[in-house]
């Protein structure tokens, strides 16, 4: 017995204390940092001061109060979780076909059919948004082909640059790979047999799609949904070269205070809100997929 | 036993022409003979030339693959002490410290870190980026060599105890070479990640010390270069080969 917690704590003390250091304490601080006053040139002020040898807290609910001075925050953070919302659904629709596509294709396929899938997920993340930028460049081919439509038509020319839709186009690419991998690893377990069964009892395919794929797929469609949501949610790299003055999320506006105003503090402030965001659409896709599974 | 249909085909079609157009788009760019992103003018290696003669973007390369080096082979050692206790062991702190960095937005990461490398007034740079990049690439090995865990049948350890062999020679013996197409996925995938990482490095790079996505970051900022084009190619190439070679030395590997 006394061996086997030795060799427990070996395991167990490297990653956690590592995980604890590079990861719970510098949130813990985030949260306090929340509480401070911002310094001479940015950055954080002293937490203490010491006058007269008596010590002082210099702390303050100044940047939380501020969060709801205005609505400029409030109504950012719902428009971004409007974005992830999107973008989700619209992974949905695109990846749910492109799984069951695989998980029906015969074995021998399937393994390269998926890795296509992955592949474009391994090359680099700022290449993926490069891409669309030279598709949705001005002079890019996609933006004339429309223009020219639009003119034949008597339409006045448009931009996708620096449009939401610019923004939740490439979230929906580089997110997609997300969405497809928890539903095939759903679908593929599904029992052929039943489809059978219902399709000799006289359903068709709609009926045998939606009475029973598709509620089976279900806690699939809750993972993806998860994987694809958060990330969304904290996206600053898409919308800040993709979007414009238009197209800013939440997490520009951190960006912002952390790098141009150096607003530490109300920084955190927006942090901290995200955190507890994310926290809590984790919490309640595991609440549902718990109900789920029953 | 195949159902045909064609709908669900074309849709998945058209999902796989979305995923691929834009980076074949990118790649023929990389060779065409002019500075816009639009007509095809003529074929040229001249933006390879021009990247080769590039001196940050070569040492932003070389800061890349220090900080993807080192930072995969610890977050190996971490992750892989991080898996194995957690498929031994019904742990509560561990597996949530494991999962919070991958679950919460990188931003998040970023920012904090940030804060708590300028507390302990530390000098911005490869150190800061490295202790970064270990911290979000610990959770993706533990997770991959925890799903290998779960393929070990565990009467083969039990039966090399019952032969007399110590701990470490069980775990030397039978338990690492086992688990060692999840570990070398581990360590691909952190590799990977490192390489790839743009948002956490952004906050905790500082200004001296640039990386490869920090580099086109700011390139792309400017403006939309043919040289740009010409790095992501030789990026795709160096992933595939790393994939290729993993498939070939460990085949079951990737599938983990």
């Amino acid at each position: 017995m006394q061996q086997k917690s030795w060799q427990q704590r070996l395991l167990t003390l490297p990653p956690m204390g590592y995980l604890l250091i590079f990861f719970a304490i510098p949130t813990l601080i985030m949260l306090f940092a929340s509480f401070r006053y911002t310094g001479e040139y940015g950055g954080l002020a002293p937490w203490y001061s010491i006058e007269n040898g008596t010590l002082a807290f210099d702390l303050t609910l100044e940047n939380w109060q501020r969060l709801f001075e205005t609505d400029i925050y409030l109504r950012l953070f719902f428009k971004s979780i409007g974005y992830a919302l999107v973008t989700t659904l619209l992974c949905i629709l695109l990846g749910y076909p492109l799984a069951l596509m695989i998980a029906r294709s015969q074995k021998k396929h399937r393994d390269l059919l998926l890795l296509l899938v992955i592949l474009p997920f391994w090359s680099n993340f700022l290449v993926r948004i490069y891409a669309w930028m030279i598709i949705f460049s001005p002079n890019g081919a996609l933006t004339q082909m429309i223009n020219s439509l639009r003119d034949l038509l008597g339409l006045a020319p448009i931009s996708i640059m620096y449009s939401a839709t610019a923004v939740i186009t490439c979230l929906v690419y580089v997110h997609l790979p997300f969405m497809v991998l928890p539903l095939y690893a759903n679908l593929e377990k599904h029992n052929p047999a039943l489809l059978d069964a219902a399709q000799d009892l006289g359903a068709n395919r709609w009926r045998r799609f939606w009475r029973i794929t598709w509620p089976l797929s279900l806690s699939g469609v809750y993972a993806g949904s998860i994987l694809v949501f958060i990330p969304v949610l904290g996206m600053f790299a898409i919308p800040d070269l993709l979007g414009g003055t238009d197209g800013i999320m939440i997490a520009n506006v951190i960006k912002q205070q952390f790098v141009e105003s150096r607003d530490w503090p109300f920084g955190s402030v927006l942090s901290m809100v995200l955190t507890a965001t994310a926290v809590l659409v984790v919490l309640l896709g595991a609440k549902i997929g718990q109900q789920g599974a029953r | 036993m195949t159902r045909k249909n064609r709908l669900l085909k074309l849709v998945a079609l058209g999902a796989y022409l979305f995923l691929y157009l834009p980076l074949f788009i990118v790649i023929v760019y990389s060779f065409n003979d002019s500075k816009l992103n639009a007509e095809w003018v003529g074929f040229t290696f001249k933006w390879y030339d021009k990247l080769f003669q590039n001196r940050e973007m070569l040492s932003a390369a070389a800061n890349s693959l220090i900080i993807a080096t080192v930072s995969a082979a610890v977050a190996t050692v971490l992750g892989t002490l991080a898996g194995m206790a957690m498929h031994q062991y019904r742990l509560k702190l561990l597996p949530g410290l494991v999962l919070a960095p991958i679950a919460m937005p990188d931003i998040l990461m970023g920012v904090s870190l940030l804060l708590f490398f300028i507390m302990l007034n530390m000098s911005l740079g490869l150190i800061s980026i490295t202790l970064a990049h270990i911290t979000f690439c610990i959770g993706f090995v533990a997770l991959s060599v925890q799903a290998r865990m779960t393929a070990i049948d565990r009467s083969l350890t039990e039966a090399a105890r019952d032969l007399g062999a110590t701990p470490w020679q069980c775990f030397r013996k039978i338990t690492l070479p086992l688990l060692a197409p999840g570990i070398i996925a581990g360590a691909l995938m952190a590799f990977t990640l490192s390489i790839d990482d743009f948002v956490i490095t952004f906050f905790v790079a500082g200004v001296g010390s640039s990386t490869l996505p920090l580099q086109i970051y700011s390139m792309v900022k400017i403006a939309v270069t043919p040289e740009v084009n010409a790095i992501s190619t030789l990026l795709m190439v160096l992933t595939l080969i790393l994939i290729t070679l993993t498939a070939r030395l460990y085949p079951g590997a990737l599938r983990s």
